[in-house]
């Protein structure tokens, strides 16, 4: 029952965001103007640090824009009318499973945009691959649920920002650790910890979204 | 006297605690250890505010969780209280913490995971506060607020288990040392005075805390009275 749901509302989702095309447009042009400023700002980066941190920073900002709009996107008299068909846990594991999605293709998009413009410094590319999945998901699942809280409140977007960052902060620091490693060796040996770390974060996350999220569907 | 001693021996008890961390803290011989010198008299206050803290924002999550279960509005104003009260003892702790900081390591702000982990503490509370207002509506505000505060602070435990595994640390009770305030690890003499500190701290923190949270029941009082509301 919940898995139907669940695909009915994604597949709400890919036909909304397909019909108002001008929204995921705007997000990719977002990402592709940020990367271009880096570029100019720095030229080309041989600094594997800095290659790192503009990436997830970027990344990050991208995605607090991007997955804002998930709660505030649609009317409250449609949330209504969702509210009497779906439970609240459809609604909230669709809309993480969509920004997963969207996360996903974003996230290889500004690596493809970096080996484009800044030169490749990725030495060993499944482990930064993995780090991007997880990284996504991570990203993902955080911010939609601080995406549901900011949209109870006026002044939606700082919020956003100021709610998430703190929470996303370690989970994005222990990501960069990943992701560096992928960058100066080749070897996978001291990373596995830190993936597990990765995985029981957005395990957590998840499973705290799956049990708070009804007491904010709900007025 | 009698009913006064029954209801408020713990706020005497605190009082005369403190009263003594701050003379014999003072005065007692301390151990010799590393650059410390005389600024391990610290340990009686920095930590003591630390432990209010942890103690207050805890209670501020079981709070929220109370809250939850029966959507009673006491149960959000001690929410409240209780983070605005860790707030200031939190703010205290990271000054006492940096001037300590200045003496021993140079700087008043290093890069380690148990400092960046006490900043990300406290932006979380800075940023519930925001939250909470620009909400305009009281229930609406309570429980959007308490499900931020249960969000953010089963993170905040798990990310404080995490962040100290990414770097060494030099503050104590980090990676590979052993936690100073243990019963085996302090100076005999120290001891003597930093556990009644500690206790006196805490209730401390109860104290004012049982205050604001009389104060912000009044003040709501008080509103519904003039709104006409009995």
């Amino acid at each position: 029952m919940l898995s139907k749901e669940i695909k009915y509302l994604i597949g709400k989702e890919i036909l909304l965001e397909l019909k108002q095309k001008y929204v995921i447009n705007g997000i990719l042009l977002y990402l592709v103007s940020t990367i271009f400023v880096t570029y100019l700002a720095f030229d080309r980066i041989i600094d594997t640090d800095t290659w790192n941190s503009l990436f997830w920073i970027i990344l990050l900002f991208v995605g607090v824009n991007g997955i804002s709009k998930s709660f505030i996107q649609e009317s409250p008299a449609r949330h209504l009318y969702y509210y009497t068909i779906a439970s609240p846990q459809a609604i909230l594991l669709s809309k993480v499973i969509y920004n997963l999605l969207l996360m996903t293709i974003l996230s290889v998009f500004s690596f493809l945009l970096f080996l484009l413009l800044m030169g490749n410094l990725v030495i060993n590319i499944p482990l930064f691959l993995i780090a991007l999945v997880l990284g996504s998901l991570g990203l993902a699942s955080t911010l939609t649920m601080v995406a549901a809280i900011a949209s109870r409140a006026s002044n939606n977007f700082s919020l956003m920002a100021i709610l998430s960052f703190p929470i996303v902060l370690p989970f994005l620091a222990t990501l960069m650790k990943v992701s560096k490693s992928a960058l100066s060796e080749v070897q996978w040996t001291g990373n596995y910890s830190f993936i597990v770390i990765l995985l029981t974060i957005n395990l957590t996350v998840v499973i705290l979204a799956y049990l708070l999220f009804p007491y904010l569907w709900t007025d | 006297m009698a009913e006064f001693l029954k209801n408020s021996w713990w706020k005497l008890l605190s009082g005369i605690f403190l009263l003594y961390a701050v003379i014999f803290g003072f005065i007692i011989p301390v151990p010799d250890i590393g650059n410390l010198y005389n600024t391990i008299r610290n340990l009686f206050f920095h930590v003591g505010m630390w432990f209010t803290m942890l103690i207050l924002f805890l209670t501020s999550f079981l709070y929220s969780l109370k809250y939850l279960t029966g959507f009673n509005e006491k149960y959000d104003i001690r929410t409240v209280e209780a983070v605005n009260v860790a707030l200031l003892f939190g703010t205290l702790g990271i000054l006492t913490g940096m001037i300590w900081a200045k003496s021993t390591w140079g700087m008043y702000w290093v890069r380690d995971p148990k400092l960046d982990g006490a900043a990300v503490g406290i932006f979380i509370y800075l940023a519930y506060l925001v939250l909470r207002g620009s909400i305009e509506d009281t229930r609406k505000r309570a429980k959007v607020s308490a499900v931020y505060n249960i969000f953010a602070f089963v993170l905040l435990i798990v990310f404080l288990l995490i962040l100290p595994r990414l770097q060494e640390s030099v503050h104590p009770a980090g990676k590979g040392k052993g936690n100073p305030v243990l019963p085996m690890e302090l100076d005999p003499m120290m001891r003597i005075v930093f556990y009644p500190a500690m206790i006196g701290w805490i209730l401390l923190g109860c104290w004012i805390w049982q205050i604001k949270v009389k104060i912000h029941e009044l003040k709501i009082k008080i509103e519904s009275r003039e709104n006409g509301i009995k």
